[in-house]
């Protein structure tokens, strides 16, 4: 060992170093914090698990769809947020949508195209479509108005697309409205709208969104898909907003909906940390519930 | 209360609590770094090493030692990727690709923890447990042994000597992250973490559907990824995941454990170089810039500037509403001024300008507080650079703590400082340069080339964070981010080891007349000058191209 040169000794080292830090670090660490955690803790530890009828339906830490097989939301329940998690509340493919702030243009589909895989071309929705479309569907769901700003009344994003990209315009195309769609706007400084082509570059226009009159009653998480794609929470405003339509659908009174949103609400920690959120999951359980009184 | 209210009381709180904690903190690594004393199990460890504890290393031995340790981490790491349906608790995932176990395992032997796979689908508990987690302890551990090394160069006189890597490896493994990692993860299972060895099962849902809950070892990885400045998540949707995040206040657990140690590494520096005025002035030049960014960065996202956000009322896309805007928007800023690279929310879909801050923030070479121990001897970079500039000035040889900076410093300095923004640069063109690569673009427009620009930055300085609409589990990004990751890893780390070498063989200069204060107010701002000004003339042609031009209209 001592006559070996000093590289291979060090690496030898090394070797030994990272292996008994594994040992270390790798195995006896997490194992006692695992013993102790299961001791403990082990509720938390199994992952908040929560039962309806004495069988497991999910984790009070996770979030789920409330929707048919088909998407369409089960009106007796409260919904969630939008998800980016796999179909919608995946936890095998957690994430978010990582689309920005500018992200207005949609591609739209090109009838009777068909896309690499042989399917129909269903187009690319842009970030702002699905936040307008989201917002409509909403407002009908709950009865109120879904109208945004940026929004056009069909639910897509209201932006223009202007020719030239500099000085006075002679063309413009409502970008995200395929024909025969009437365009939001009818005329841009003198320039009558036009409807979009599908499959037309519009690259070489200059991007205006256009902002409207319109102000939201939808609440900003409703039209929004959360980091995790899993997010359990709603806000306090979107549960009021739907509490009417599930009271109704249930024909229980919206007073104990009420006060079940209230027993299902966390506030903030301390006072001060995060906002106040809606467990979206225990709500509904506790709304299937018999009443207790 | 508003949320804006409530937003500036979170990061009041944070302020307090490290104001408080890091004295005792940075006390204590003073003792663990410099005691002669071995614990009995350190003892056993050094002889199953088979190294002699006492023994004190040149230079060029403690780096070659730290690059051999590295070495063999990464060969370790891609080999237990490639091996995994071989052993143990895999989960049955198959081996993971060739071009995802090398960025990997270089991305969390650098400390950066780049994830260019998903945790969930891809790694077995063994891998994350034994791999992942154990070089979030020891990349640490490593970064810390280097600050450590460098303060020793400024703290010693006329001699080659700066310590015993292999014991200040298993030191600031055992008696610095360990403990405070083991109350940590328990604390985070009391708030709802995970912690099990479960399969994933499938539940039926009460909507008549179902869905696969998943199990492991998640709060004991997950406190030594904040603790350690790592980052890389158990899950694809890393700290923002409820399982890796539960409550608002596991949030605000998190963001302190990232921001602890490098706040109290001041300290400990302060002590080993018998001043502890230059301990303050270091951390006030770190509390300032930190204290600006993630005041900034919160300010701008609860602002919610451009079309989208404006669309939606809030700049909520990509955040969870336990969490709310604000407390995102300082867990964004904490984890890129720390080479942390953890999210709870996700930094593409910000406002452009809010951003432009994270990339910024990791531009600034992770200084404010900066990674644990990278931050330090980042920050004692361009503190010699400072003084070297106020030499210039005045138009003598600078000093700094005694030490003069002369001309072979001063070059280790300015190389140190030029690797990352090389890499970034270059890269970013190399990429943005080639059709393949632009096709992995999310977002389009300015968009992208930030999405380009922030992957090359978050590699080169080893955040690890993303824009993560980039498709990056391709070969050649990869490769390149794996060069970057490695590259802006040791090779910064050479550089700052020589320099140590360097000041620990002088003789110390008696202070003059002439000679710069380096714990007044004056040299804190000269500091925050410098560096702001370096990192502002060599990135702002590339975020006038990206986030600039995206934000103002």
């Amino acid at each position: 060992m001592e006559r070996l040169p000093g590289w291979i000794r060090r690496h030898i080292a090394a070797i030994r170093a990272l292996l008994v830090l594994t040992a270390v670090l790798g195995a006896v660490y997490p194992l006692a914090v695992t013993g102790v955690a299961q001791a403990l803790l082990g509720d938390h530890a199994d992952g908040s698990p929560v039962e309806k009828d004495g069988t497991v339906v999910g984790s009070a830490l996770i979030g789920q769809s409330f929707t048919t097989a088909d998407g369409a939301p089960i009106r007796k329940y409260f919904q969630s947020r939008p998800s980016a998690a796999g179909d919608g509340y995946d936890p095998t493919a957690s994430g978010a949508s990582n689309l920005g702030p500018e992200d207005v243009l949609d591609v739209l589909a090109v009838p009777g195209a068909k896309n690499a895989q042989g399917e129909p071309d269903t187009g690319k929705q842009s970030l702002l479509t699905r936040v307008c479309a989201r917002s409509r569907a909403a407002g009908e769901l709950e009865g109120v108005s879904g109208a945004r700003p940026y929004c056009t009344a069909d639910g897509v994003g209201a932006v223009l697309k202007v020719f030239p990209a500099v000085g006075a315009p002679t063309r413009v195309v409502s970008a995200n409205q395929a024909c025969p769609a009437v365009p939001f706007a009818a005329e841009y400084r003198g320039v009558k709208v036009e409807c979009a082509r599908p499959g037309e570059d519009l690259a070489a226009g200059r991007t205006v969104p256009v902002r409207g009159a319109a102000r939201a009653v939808v609440p900003a998480d409703a039209v929004t898909a959360s980091g995790s794609g899993l997010d359990p929470h709603i806000s306090v405003a979107y549960a009021e907003l739907q509490a009417p339509r599930v009271a109704k659908e249930r024909g229980v009174s919206l007073d104990r909906v009420k006060r079940l949103i209230a027993d299902n609400t966390t506030g903030r920690a301390l006072g001060f940390m995060g906002e106040p959120a809606v467990n979206v999951l225990t709500l509904n359980l506790a709304l299937d519930a018999p009443d207790k009184g | 209360m508003t949320p804006t209210v409530a937003g500036i009381a979170f990061i009041a709180s944070l302020v307090v609590a490290l104001a408080v904690v890091h004295r005792p903190l940075g006390d204590y690594m003073y003792r663990v770094y410099t005691g002669s004393g071995h614990l009995a199990v350190e003892r056993v460890i050094y002889r199953l090493i088979g190294v002699r504890p006492d023994a004190e290393q040149r230079w060029t031995v403690y780096a070659r030692s730290v690059l051999a340790f590295s070495a063999v981490s990464i060969l370790f790491l891609y080999a237990f990727q490639r091996l995994q349906d071989k052993l143990f608790l895999s989960l049955g995932f198959g081996p993971v690709s060739d071009h995802i176990a090398w960025n990997t395992a270089v991305s969390f032997v650098t400390n950066t923890n780049w994830q260019a796979y998903s945790g969930e689908s891809t790694m077995g508990h063994l891998v994350q447990m034994a791999g992942l987690a154990v070089q979030n302890f020891v990349s640490a551990a490593v970064g810390m042994a280097v600050a450590i090394a460098l303060v020793r160069g400024f703290a010693r006189r006329r001699t080659d000597e700066l310590g015993n890597f292999w014991v200040d490896l298993v030191r600031g493994s055992l008696r610095v992250l360990l403990p405070i990692a083991f109350v940590g993860a328990l604390v985070l299972v009391a708030g709802g973490l995970v912690q099990n060895f479960a399969d994933p099962y499938t539940v039926p849902t009460p909507a008549g559907g179902h869905q696969t809950i998943t199990g492991g070892p998640v709060a004991s990885q997950e406190i030594i990824k904040e603790l350690g400045t790592n980052g890389g998540g158990f899950y694809n949707a890393n700290a923002a995941h409820p399982f890796e995040n539960a409550t608002s206040w596991t949030n605000w657990i998190e963001i302190f454990a990232i921001l602890l140690i490098p706040f109290a590494l001041p300290r400990t520096f302060g002590r080993m170089v018998g001043d502890k005025r230059q301990g303050y002035a270091i951390l006030a030049v770190m509390g300032v810039l930190a204290l600006a960014s993630v005041s900034v960065l919160t300010a701008l996202e609860l602002a919610h500037g451009g079309t989208v956000p404006q669309a939606v009322g809030a700049a909520m896309e990509g955040k969870e509403v336990r969490f709310g805007v604000a407390n995102s928007g300082t867990f964004g800023a904490a984890t890129t001024l720390t080479s942390t690279g953890a999210v709870d929310s996700f930094h593409d879909s910000y406002t452009a300008l809010g951003g432009m801050i994270t990339m910024v923030n990791m531009m600034l070479g992770e200084v404010a507080p900066g990674g644990v121990g990278s931050g330090l001897y980042g920050m004692l970079i361009f503190a010699v650079i400072t003084v070297f500039v106020a030499g210039l000035m005045v138009g003598r040889t600078p000093e700094y703590l005694g030490k003069k900076i002369g001309a072979r410093e001063i070059k280790l300095a300015s190389m140190y400082f030029l690797v990352t923004p090389a890499l970034v640069l270059i890269g970013t063109a190399l990429a943005m340069a080639t059709p393949e690569q632009r096709a992995s673009m999310l977002n389009g427009g300015p968009h992208g080339l930030s999405e380009v620009l922030y992957a090359f930055t978050s590699a080169s300085n080893n955040n690890g964070s993303a824009f993560a609409g980039l498709t990056v589990n391709t070969p050649w990004y990869d490769t390149a981010l794996g060069l970057c990751m490695a590259i802006g890893r040791f090779l910064p780390i050479v550089f700052v080891l020589a320099l140590a070498g360097s000041l620990a063989r002088q003789a110390p200069t008696p202070s003059s007349a002439g000679t710069l204060p380096t714990h007044r107010p004056q040299f804190v701002g000269m500091v925050v000058g410098v560096t702001v000004v370096l990192v502002a003339l060599t990135f702002l042609p590339a975020l006038a191209l990206g986030p600039l031009a995206e934000g103002i209209h």
